[in-house]
């Protein structure tokens, strides 16, 4: 059992997402980046499905009640293990009572944890991702224990930090697929579309980034219709709303692009003020 | 009948279907149809399949994906005449306490309209709402068949908390807040149930082309029915509907 003796900024606990929810309106919730979540599974010994502890700016105190092995992959929030720096992507091993801590971002802007095991929240409709309304907790709060399954696999040699590709966290083009309102848009608001560099305003969350730069269009709205994640969403006074992963699962505003997997785990690892380009695949 | 299908793809390894763009009983019929043959085709690849007034979105596995193949299997399947098991539909009468307290915008949309509040109440309970789909939150139904008398442009400043089980009037749509939200439509009256329940199964009562019919209850019948639905054992009145 794990304790939570702070929470964090914005920590919850996530999988690869909900899929049996969006006909009753539910949204499909899970890691923001899948990259950084799916190499802590692999490197911990658990399968890309367990669920992990994703952490957002300022990471969480936690005090371990038992043995556990983990690994913390995605942003550097310097996290610490009972006052001594501790290295993302390495497995460690972390003897009962020990307490894990964070300080504030360095690179990326979520950082990803996982235990072998894999945590174990409530199961609802298929998934142990947190979401408002939908599981009993949104997020992780003081106080709360958090329970993890015991390990299956057996334990494997502590090998050394891997060298890691983590240059996506720095990158700052989204690689995107044309939407299917692209087309609506005249081929000089199109240009302008992929030519612009974009800041992301203080409008980022789970369910949308939004960005400071205004893109004045003449397209009207469409007949509400199903939306995913990474969906960009145009307004009619011009905000671009980039769709996370709580985002809802039908939305009335024309859908210019969708991210590609690999475009949402960058945009994720950007706090406010994150720059970045768009480019068509 | 048969529609001129619009299929575009969205994103990596998914295939959205479009039919004509009207909010029509029929399309959604025929959307309905559509997706029923998909989902009893069980296609092992496809992992989602959500719909929408005049749309279908098809998701597939991406490990497997090839647009053209999955293009031609949706095309064929759609030409195709399969035998169904045709899910049964139901109409649904919802209760609805249009007191002041909770129609907190009753008074309003009474003046703007120039009808008194019984006659708003009579307008609002007199059709047979149609469940397009559920979105926006979890199990929020898309009901059409509002009275176009009703229909009013939405609130300038959206409010920032709307109370679970608000009923409200937005544009030419009526709905129920399932739970506590931010919201733009005009509040008229509370309905006591709960309309999604993340443990049951299914979550919702309400499926997508059922009907859904109000009626007025008063503030003390509306504290009875809470009471039994909050508990999980109020029994929704409903039939089977022959429309």
């Amino acid at each position: 059992m794990i304790k939570v003796l702070h929470p964090g900024f914005y920590s919850t606990i996530q999988d690869l997402g909900r899929y049996e929810g969006q006909n009753f309106g539910v949204p499909m919730s899970g890691v923001m980046d899948r990259r950084a979540a799916i190499l802590a599974n692999r490197l911990v010994g658990n399968t890309e499905h367990a669920a992990v502890l994703e952490v957002t700016m300022l990471g969480p105190k936690l005090q371990f009640d038992v043995d556990v092995v983990l690994v913390i992959t995605g942003g550097n929030l310097q996290p610490k293990l009972n006052g001594k720096s501790i290295q993302n992507n390495k497995y460690t091993r972390v003897p009962k009572g020990s307490i894990l801590s964070f300080g504030h971002f360095i690179t990326g802007y979520r950082a990803y944890l996982s235990i072998k095991g894999g945590f174990k929240t409530a199961q609802v409709l298929g998934s142990y991702s947190m979401y408002q309304g939908v599981s009993p907790k949104n997020r992780i709060e003081k106080g709360a224990v958090l329970e993890v399954f015991k390990a299956m696999a057996q334990d494997q040699n502590a090998f050394a930090r891997l060298r890691v590709d983590e240059s996506y966290i720095s990158s700052q083009v989204l690689e995107v697929y044309k939407g299917p309102e692209f087309d609506r848009l005249s081929v000089t608001e199109q240009a302008l579309l992929l030519e612009k560099t974009y800041t992301i305003s203080k409008y980022n969350n789970r369910m949308a980034y939004q960005v400071e730069d205004v893109l004045p269009n003449g397209l009207e709205s469409i007949i509400t219709s199903p939306v995913l994640p990474g969906t960009v969403q145009l307004t009619a006074s011009g905000q671009l709303i980039i769709l996370m992963r709580d985002c809802q699962t039908t939305g009335g505003y024309p859908r210019l692009l969708l991210l590609s997997e690999t475009a949402i785990a960058i945009l994720s690892q950007k706090p406010t003020g994150g720059q970045f380009v768009f480019k068509l695949i | 009948m048969k529609y001129q299908l619009q299929y575009k793809t969205y994103g990596a390894s998914a295939l959205l279907i479009e039919w004509p763009s009207k909010l029509q009983e029929a399309i959604l019929q025929d959307v309905l149809h559509f997706k029923l043959k998909i989902t009893q085709a069980k296609h092992p690849d496809i992992i989602q399949l959500t719909h929408a007034y005049h749309t279908l979105l098809v998701v597939f596995n991406p490990i497997h994906f090839n647009a053209d193949v999955a293009l031609k299997w949706l095309q064929h399947l759609y030409e195709a005449t399969v035998i169904l098991q045709e899910t049964v539909k139901r109409l649904w009468r919802i209760p609805v306490c249009y007191d002041s307290s909770f129609g907190v915008d009753l008074e309003t949309v009474s003046e703007e309209k120039g009808m008194s509040i019984a006659e708003l109440i009579a307008k609002h309970t007199a059709p047979k709402y149609t469940v397009y789909f559920i979105g926006f939150l979890p199990g929020f139904l898309y009901l059409g068949g509002l009275d176009e008398r009703l229909a009013l442009p939405r609130r300038g400043i959206p409010r920032l908390k709307v109370k679970p089980g608000a009923v409200a009037i937005g544009g030419n749509q009526t709905g129920v807040y399932p739970s506590e939200s931010p919201g733009g439509w005009h509040i008229i009256g509370n309905s006591p149930l709960c309309y999604f329940d993340a443990s049951k199964t299914p979550p919702c009562f309400a499926a997508s082309g059922d009907q859904i019919q109000f009626y007025s209850i008063s503030l003390k019948a509306h504290a009875q029915v809470k009471v039994l639905a909050d508990a999980g054992v109020y029994q929704i009145e409903n039939e089977i509907s022959d429309d």
